[in-house]
C-alpha cells in the first residue's frame, strides 16, 4: 500500500468515526467537538489531493468559524444532555434501509464512472490559489457572485430578525 | 506530484534532520517563553518603579526555573462535575496550536552551510506555499483551547471567560485577516518567504522597502499594521484586551479552575502565540530578515558586535558589584560569553570563516531583533495600558478595525492594479 493511501484510510477513518460520534454523543459540546474533527480531517484530504487552499479554508471557515459560533451558543445556552427520544416512525423503520440505499447508490455512481472518482479532474488547477482564484473569477464568476449575494442576503435576514426581536 | 506527495515519499535523512529540528526549535522556543516572564515582570516593574523579581539569582535570573519547578510540583487539583475529556483536552489543544504554528515560521534566508544526508538544513520547518494560511488555520483552532477550558470547568467564572474570549476572538480574527490582504495583494503570495524577499532592497537608496513605509507595487501598509497589531494583541488576549481573564472581575477567567502544570501549559501557550505574533508583525510588515540599512553599508554588518561586545562588558561590570558569590561567578562568566562571540564576529574583519559566520548572521539578527521589539511593546502595553471595558471592546473590533482594515484593502488593491496597468 502507498504511504498515500495509508494516510487517506486513517484520515477518512477519521472523519467517519468523528460522524458516527457526532450523532451518537448526548451532549452537544461533544457532538460539536466531534463535528470539528470530521472536518479537520475532511481537511487533510483536500490537502492529499493536492488542493492546500482548498484544505487551508476549509479549516479556517469551517473548523474555525463555525463551529467556534456552534460552540459559542451551546456554551450560551448552556445546553445539557439531550434526552433520546423515538417519536419518529419513519427514522426507527425506514433509517437503516434508507442508509443502505443511500451507500448503495453512492458505491454504483463511483464503480460506475470510476475514472472520473478516483483522478481529481483538475489537480493543476486546485494545487495553487492563483489557478483556482483564476477559475473563480473568470468561468465560474456567475456562480461565485451568486453565493455570495444569497449569503449577503441571509446576512440581511438575520439583521432584520434579530432586530424585530428588539422592538417587540 | 503534490506537497503531500512528496512529503510522503521523503527519505530517512529529512524524517531525523526534521525532528533534530522540532526539538530544536521547541527547546529555544520554551526557554525563551520562561524567560520572557522574567523579562515581562522585570519591565513592568520598572515601569512602575518596583525591583521586580531579584531573589531567585542574580536579577532573579533562575526565577523562570524556580516558577517551572513550582508548576511541575504543585498538586494537580481537578474540580468535582468537570467534564473530564474536554477539561483535559482543553489546555492540550491551546500548546499544542500555539507551538505548531511555529513550525512555518522562516527564521533566516539561507540554509546552513553543510548538508545533512544530502539534505538541506534550511531555518524553517516547513516552508508551504500557503504558509500565511496555514497560520491563519492553527489560530482559528485556537479560540477552542480558551473557550473550552471555560466551559469544561463547570464554574461560572470561567464560563464567563470562555464566552468572552471566544466572541472576542472571533470578533478581532477578521480584522487580522482583513489586515493582512494589504500585504498579500503586494506580494502576491501567501508564502512568508516570498512575502519576505518582496520587501529586500530600498528606496530612493536609503529607506529599506518593509511593507510599511514602501509604495513599491502598491500602498504603504501602516494602516494595515495598526489594524493587524491591535487585532493580534486581541487575538493572543493580552492587556489591554485580556478580558477573558481580568482578574479583577473573573478572578482569572478561563483558567480558574486549573492548577498545576495544566496552567503552565496555558500560560506558554499564551507566550508562544505573542512569540507567533511578534514575527509575523516583522515578517509581514518589517522587512523580516531584510536589514535596515542599505546592503552597500557592509560597516553595519558588525551592528551584533556593537550590541554583544558592549552587553557583555556591562554584564561582567555588573556582575562583579553583585553581592553573592553565586552572581559573582556567574554574571561575569555570562558576560565574558556574550563579549566573547561578539569579538569573534568582530574578528570577522581580519579572519575569513568568520566573516561568513557573521554575514550568516545577518538574517537571523535582524528577525529576531525584530521580534523582540514587539515582544518588548507587548509588555510595553500592559505597562501602560488600562483594561477596556468589553463594549468598547466590541466596539473597537467591529466598527473601528473591521472598516479600516476593509478601507485598507480596497485602497491597497486599487494602488496595485493602477501600478500594474500598462
Amino acid at each position: 500500500m502507498s504511504p498515500e493511501l495509508i494516510v487517506f484510510f486513517l484520515l477518512a477513518a477519521l472523519s467517519v468515526i468523528g460522524a458516527l460520534s457526532l450523532i451518537l454523543q448526548k451532549h452537544p459540546i461533544h457532538s460539536a467537538l466531534s463535528l470539528i474533527v470530521v472536518m479537520v480531517s475532511l481537511a487533510g484530504l483536500y490537502l492529499l489531493m493536492g488542493a492546500e487552499f482548498v484544505a487551508a479554508v476549509q479549516i479556517i471557515v469551517y473548523g474555525g468559524a463555525i463551529m467556534v459560533l456552534f460552540v459559542f451558543v451551546i456554551m450560551l445556552l448552556n445546553a445539557g444532555k439531550e434526552e433520546h427520544t423515538d417519536f419518529s416512525k419513519l427514522a426507527k423503520f425506514g433509517g437503516l434501509p434508507l442508509a443502505l440505499a443511500l451507500t448503495g447508490l453512492l458505491a454504483a455512481a463511483m464503480i460506475h464512472n470510476g475514472a472520473s472518482v478516483s483522478n481529481n479532474a483538475t489537480p493543476d488547477a486546485l494545487a495553487s490559489t492563483t489557478k483556482i482564484s483564476m477559475l473563480l473569477f473568470s468561468t465560474f464568476v456567475y456562480p461565485f457572485e451568486l453565493t455570495s449575494f444569497l449569503i449577503l442576503v441571509a446576512i440581511m435576514g438575520a439583521l432584520v430578525l434579530a432586530q424585530r426581536e428588539k422592538k417587540a | 506530484m503534490n506537497s503531500v506527495t512528496t512529503f510522503l515519499t521523503q527519505d530517512g535523512g529529512f524524517w531525523v534532520l526534521t525532528f533534530i529540528k522540532i526539538a530544536l526549535l521547541l527547546f529555544i522556543v520554551l526557554t525563551v517563553n520562561a524567560y520572557l516572564t522574567w523579562f515581562e515582570r522585570k519591565v513592568v516593574a520598572l515601569m512602575q518603579s518596583r525591583v521586580g523579581p531579584h531573589r531567585v539569582g542574580p536579577h532573579g535570573l533562575l526565577q523562570p526555573a524556580a516558577d517551572g519547578l513550582k508548576f511541575l510540583f504543585k498538586e494537580d487539583a481537578m474540580p468535582g462535575g468537570v467534564d473530564k475529556f474536554v477539561y483535559l483536552l482543553a489546555p492540550f489543544l491551546a500548546l499544542t496550536l500555539a507551538l505548531a504554528s511555529l513550525a512555518v515560521i522562516p527564521f533566516g534566508p539561507n540554509p546552513l552551510p553543510f548538508k545533512f544526508f544530502g539534505h538541506q538544513v534550511d531555518l524553517f520547518i516547513s516552508n508551504p506555499d500557503i504558509g500565511l494560511l496555514v497560520l491563519f488555520s492553527i489560530t482559528a483552532l485556537g479560540v477552542y483551547g480558551i473557550a473550552l477550558a471555560g466551559w469544561a470547568s463547570n464554574s461560572k467564572y470561567p464560563l464567563l471567560g470562555g464566552l468572552r474570549s471566544s466572541a472576542q476572538m472571533v470578533s478581532y480574527e477578521l480584522s487580522m485577516t482583513m489586515s493582512v490582504v494589504g500585504v498579500l495583494l503586494m506580494a502576491n503570495s501567501f508564502s512568508l518567504t516570498d512575502i519576505i524577499q518582496k520587501q529586500s532592497g530600498t528606496i530612493a537608496g536609503i529607506l529599506p522597502a518593509w511593507n510599511i513605509i514602501s509604495f513599491r507595487g502598491g500602498f504603504f501598509q501602516i494602516v494595515g499594521f495598526l489594524c493587524f497589531f491591535i487585532s493580534a494583541i486581541a487575538e493572543t488576549n493580552r492587556v489591554p484586551f485580556d478580558l477573558p481573564e481580568a482578574e479583577s472581575e473573573l478572578v482569572a477567567g478561563f483558567h480558574t479552575e486549573y492548577s498545576s502544570f495544566k496552567f503552565a501549559m496555558f500560560f506558554i501557550a499564551e507566550y508562544t502565540s505573542m512569540i507567533t505574533v511578534s514575527s509575523l508583525c516583522a515578517i509581514l510588515f518589517f522587512g523580516g530578515w531584510n536589514s535596515l540599512f542599505p546592503a552597500t553599508w557592509t560597516v553595519t554588518h558588525y551592528l551584533p558586535s556593537a550590541i554583544l561586545i558592549p552587553f557583555g562588558l556591562w554584564v561582567i561590570a555588573d556582575g562583579l558589584k553583585y553581592e553573592t558569590v553565586f552572581g559573582k561567578l556567574i554574571l561575569p562568566g555570562l558576560g565574558a560569553a556574550i563579549a566573547g562571540i561578539g569579538a569573534l564576529l568582530l574578528a570577522g574583519i581580519w579572519i575569513a570563516p568568520l566573516h561568513d559566520v557573521n554575514e550568516y548572521i545577518q538574517g537571523p539578527f535582524w528577525l529576531l531583533g525584530k521580534i523582540f521589539f514587539f515582544l518588548f511593546f507587548y509588555v510595553w502595553a500592559r505597562g501602560t495600558l488600562p483594561r477596556f471595558r468589553y463594549d468598547q471592546l466590541m466596539n473597537i473590533g467591529w466598527k473601528l478595525l473591521l472598516p479600516v482594515s476593509i478601507a485598507n484593502v480596497i485602497v491597497t488593491a486599487a494602488f496595485v492594479l493602477f501600478r500594474s496597468a500598462p
